[in-house]
């Protein structure tokens, strides 16, 4: 098996990915949509760093890994606060700069 | 062309070496700082500020009698001294100094505006007392004194304009006063435009000046006017005209003059009649180098003089309104004034001397009508005054002397200073001096006529007042100064007038005197006896006409003549029809052009523009899941491209 | 196409990792189509679960222990479990309404995903890479891949690692802050309650559900003395959440006080029956 399968696992995940976050209206769905796209990258990265045999691609999946956690923590609570305010978890309903 | 007066005074400038003459421009900086303090000082300085205002006028009046000393002090050919106040505009060559020039014509204007602007100060006070506004009126006052001897103490035409339009501006807030009269505020609008015009002409006129000398400075233009094309010069010559015309209310620019009494008495008094309007005279007359080389130009001064001498005395005979009637006498005079200026150096001694005995007798008279006005409860239809002569004694005694003195008695002013300008205009000679000069000795016929009109409506046969009159003679703060005024319309012609007293302290300036002073010749010659004949006739008519009981309360209704004078020999339907109809026009379609041509272009590009905003808005759902298909459709061509170029 | 010949020195991959990747990534990709078709956000939290749990397998394989701890304690343990969290406060009980509506979107969504994952996937799977380099090397060297890691992110990425600590802190403080209420009434005193419930109409606690031969749970109403069904007898909540839980239940007990409210769904799709279930949600979050 050719290493670059990881690759095009990656990259299959990374479009379902894109796909939840275009289809889901439920903003938590849409958040962990975006957790499978990052998570996608970081298989890349590790499959990489294998392949090079450098650390290099571990490092930044580690660094991936603790942004999404810090944007995990801001996502949510902004979520929370949206849910607060208009009583919907719902992405679509967050329309205010329209118009 | 001989130019008496380049080889006069105007070569010879000096500076001022200290004294009073170098601060010569306290003279306008002390009314201008009373102004200041005025209208900034606000309602604290409601209590004393007319005092104030009085101050500066009188300390600006002293300072001129200062200097005016030291002139006299100074040899004949050395009384023209150029004060250096500061550099006031340098662009390259144009280099313009805000300079003062004293010499005997400014220092005689200045002495006549202080003066008399004094006396008006001193008058206001009992005159508006009862006004609200007094204080903001003295400040008016006081930057119209600031104003108007910036226009006479300039050094050049730039820093005359500043004045020009200075005491425009002070006429504009004066006879707008009581702005919530509409006939007030109408009135300072007609003046303010009607004065635009002539303030175009002036305009014009400098900076044909400038182009043609490099300089608008007096002296410099004055001495190389030689040089110049008399073409140019007429053109310049007429352009002074124009604005002299609408200055001084002079055919065809004097409509705004009689509307301009809506004002107050004082202010008619010292601006319409005493001072402001004779500006014209004094540019006339400063300038009379520019018109001895355009001998056309002198000659439409003559005539635009001897016409609006007529003009006016014919209205003057026709109005009711007392301050109407004086004003149509101010033109008349001004008109006289006019006249003298243009027939050059011989008439200009006579002009000035005219221009400051009519200062004293006309600003006399307007206060005198001020304070008819004051006991009849704002009363100026002459209709309904009469038999005042006993109720307003020094208003009438005063008013007297002014009237006798504007009518020609012999040996009071007016007589000696208009006998100059009859006899300057037979003096002209040719045709045209015959002509001008039995213009004016019809003048003096008409005056005697129109001024015995009033004087006789006012004060003489029956009582017809209003019911709720109740006239009293004026206080004192406003009977001094029309004594002192009617003193000065006295005595003041034959001071200036007996040994050229004033035309020897001008010659260097307007040049010396043609001849010898005669008074024999004065009393005696032809023109001089028909003048007073026809000043007899002319009293007589109006004591028959108006000193009877017969007068009817309301105006009856005349001939053509008296309706054409009444309505003021229809100037404003002239101007209504020749300009205004035709302006509203060329606004309407002005304006219909903007709204659908020019509105049009923009508001059709704003629409299209909004147009494909409308469209583009519709992009913007609102909906992050749309963007988001639109980032991943990016992402999608990067790949597509990124493959497309490595295939390749 | 820029094919780069990698060198061949370390170990080949076996079968047992082609077997083992063949078939879990068959799982990490019918869960991640599962995360993002499911109905229900706890579902979709699940299968992300098993998403993350087969890439930390994968990423053991690729030779990374570290991240595959950290991927299964951080992300699955914590990360995750946030998630879940907050789907429990806005509300577990909905279910996405999965109908489109924004017209045309799903299909150009398809179109487009198509037009990015075909060639992506053709381009790269026309890459051979031929045998990874492996970190055995490295690994030796550095004396085991957690220290090597670590001297990477603390000596040479260490301006990179302070600066996500820093972020971290400024996330946790976001964090406070937005989740931060402020109380605009004042707290509800016991007596309070006790008058407000007296007054209320209904003094005494209200039914329990029913308790059936077959049945017995909170989401079964009770029945009342003339057989009808209590609609006190049950949370509303737990009602709305799904009729078709109630498929066991007798036809005529079943539960059902309107249609089923969707939080995910367009706010005048359920302005109508939203507003109970919405007022029983806020006492639970607040």
């Amino acid at each position: 098996m050719d290493p670059m399968n990881y690759i095009v696992l990656a990259a299959i995940v990374f479009t379902i990915g894109a796909v939840g976050v275009l289809v889901r209206r439920n903003a938590i769905i849409v958040f962990m949509c975006v957790e499978l796209m990052l998570n996608a990258c970081n298989l890349a990265f590790v499959a990489f760093a294998r392949m090079h045999g450098g650390i290099e691609g571990q490092v930044i999946a580690f660094f991936v890994m603790v942004v999404a956690a810090a944007e995990v923590v801001v996502g949510l609570a902004i979520i929370m606060q949206i849910f607060r305010t208009r009583r919907s978890a719902s992405i679509d309903d967050a329309n205010l700069l329209k118009n | 062309m001989t130019s008496t007066l380049a080889a006069g005074g105007y070569a010879a400038t000096t500076a001022a070496d200290g004294g009073v003459l170098s601060y010569a421009w306290l003279m306008i900086a002390l009314p201008l700082l009373g102004a200041a303090v005025l209208l900034l000082g606000g309602k604290r300085t409601n209590a004393w500020g007319h005092w104030l205002a009085i101050a500066a006028a009188l300390s600006s009046f002293v300072w001129a009698v200062l200097s005016l000393g030291q002139l006299l002090g100074r040899a004949p050919e050395e009384r023209s001294v150029t004060v250096h106040v500061y550099q006031w505009i340098k662009v390259g060559t144009f280099d313009i100094d805000l300079s003062l020039l004293i010499d005997p014509l400014s220092m005689t204007f200045a002495l006549l505006i202080t003066g008399v602007g004094s006396l008006i100060h001193i008058y206001s006070v009992g005159y508006m007392a009862h006004d609200e506004n007094r204080r903001r009126f003295f400040a008016y006052l006081n930057l119209f004194v600031a104003a108007m001897l910036v226009l006479v103490l300039a050094d050049n035409y730039a820093v005359l304009f500043l004045g020009w339009e200075g005491v425009g501006l002070a006429s504009y807030l004066l006879i707008g006063f009581w702005q919530h009269k509409p006939a007030a505020a109408v009135a300072a609008k007609k003046a303010f435009l009607i004065n635009r015009v002539g303030d175009i002409g002036l305009l014009v006129s400098i900076m044909l000046l400038f182009t043609t000398f490099g300089t608008v400075t007096f002296h410099p233009v004055f001495e190389s006017v030689d040089g110049a094309g008399r073409g140019l010069m007429t053109a310049v010559g007429l352009l002074l005209l124009l604005g002299a015309c609408g200055k001084s209310a002079q055919l065809p620019l004097q409509a705004w003059l009689l509307d301009a009494m809506e004002g107050p008495t004082p202010v008619s008094a010292l601006i319409h009649a005493a001072t402001m309007v004779t500006a014209g005279v004094y540019l006339i007359v400063r300038s009379g180098p520019i018109f001895e080389a355009a001998p056309t130009a002198q000659l439409v001064v003559t005539i635009v003089g001897a016409a609006t001498l007529l003009a006016g005395a014919i209205i003057g005979c026709a109005k009711d309104d007392i301050k109407k009637a004086l004003a149509g006498s101010t033109m008349s005079q001004i008109g006289y004034m006019t006249l003298a200026a243009g027939l050059g150096p011989i008439g200009y001694a006579a002009a000035i001397a005219h221009l400051v005995t009519h200062g004293f007798f006309k600003a006399g008279l307007f206060l005198g009508a001020g304070s008819v006005m004051h006991a009849m409860n704002d009363e100026v239809d002459m209709r309904r005054y009469g038999g005042l002569r006993t109720v307003m004694p020094v208003t009438f005694a005063t008013f007297g002397v002014g009237y006798l003195a504007i009518i020609g008695v012999p040996f009071l002013s007016g007589w000696w200073t208009k006998e100059g300008i009859i006899q300057a205009a037979f003096d002209s000679g040719g045709l045209t001096g015959q002509i001008l000069g039995w213009v004016t000795v019809l003048g003096a016929g008409l005056t005697a006529f129109y001024m015995s009109r009033i004087m006789f409506l006012t004060f003489f046969g029956t009582k017809r007042w209003a019911k709720d009159a109740n006239p009293h003679e004026s206080p004192a703060v406003m009977t001094v100064p029309m004594i002192i005024l009617a003193i000065g319309s006295a005595a003041l012609g034959a001071v200036l007038v007996v040994n050229y007293t004033l035309a020897n302290f001008l010659a260097p300036v307007v040049g010396a005197p043609a001849h010898e002073f005669d008074l024999v010749h004065m009393l005696t010659s032809p023109y001089s006896l028909a003048a007073l004949v026809l000043m007899i006739v002319g009293v007589a008519y109006a004591w028959v006409r108006y000193a009877n009981d017969k007068v009817p309360v309301t105006a009856p209704k005349g001939n053509f003549i008296t309706v054409a004078a009444r309505e003021e020999l229809y100037g404003n339907a002239i101007n209504e029809g020749l300009f205004m109809r035709p302006g509203q026009q060329l606004t309407r379609a002005t304006v219909a052009f903007d709204d659908h041509g020019v509105d049009g272009v923009v508001t059709g590009i704003a629409r299209s523009v909004r147009a494909a905003s409308e469209n583009l808005r519709l992009t913007q759902t609102g909906f992050a899941r749309s963007y988001a298909l639109t980032m991943l459709f990016g992402a999608a061509v990067v790949v597509v491209t990124t493959l497309g170029v490595n295939l390749a | 196409m820029n094919i780069v010949p990698l060198q061949t020195t370390a170990a080949a991959i076996g079968g047992g990792e082609t077997a083992t990747f063949y078939i879990l990534g068959s799982i990490v990709v019918l869960a991640a189509l599962g995360v993002v078709f499911s109905r229900r956000a706890v579902y979709s939290a699940l299968m992300m679960a098993v998403v993350m749990i087969g890439l930390a397998v994968f990423y053991g394989i690729n030779e990374a222990p570290f991240l595959m701890v950290v991927q299964i304690v951080v992300y699955t343990g914590a990360v995750l479990m946030l998630f879940l969290f907050v789907l429990m406060l806005v509300g577990v009980s909905s279910s996405d309404s999965l109908v489109e509506t924004i017209r045309g979107h799903r299909l150009l969504t398809a179109v487009i995903a198509l037009c990015f994952l075909v060639p992506l996937v053709s381009g790269l799977s026309s890459i051979v890479a031929g045998e990874p380099v492996g970190l055995s090397a490295g690994v030796a060297a550095a004396g085991g891949s957690i220290p090597w890691l670590a001297s990477e992110i603390i000596y040479r990425y260490v301006i990179a690692f302070e600066a996500t600590g820093a972020l971290l802190i400024t996330a946790v403080l976001g964090a406070l802050v937005l989740a931060h209420a402020v109380r605009t009434k004042k707290k509800r005193t016991q007596k309070q309650m006790s008058m407000d419930r007296i007054r209320s109409g209904h003094p005494t606690p209200l039914p329990g559900p029913g308790t059936y031969a077959r049945h017995n749970a909170i989401d079964m109403p009770a029945l009342l003395p003339d057989g009808s069904v209590s609609e006190l007898s049950i949370n509303p909540v737990l009602a709305a959440r799904n009729p078709e839980d109630q498929h066991g239940v007798p036809e005529d007990m079943r539960y059902s006080i309107g249609a089923i409210p969707e939080s995910g769904g367009r706010p005048d799709a359920q302005a109508s029956n939203g507003d109970e279930q919405r007022e029983d949600e806020s006492s639970w979050t607040r």
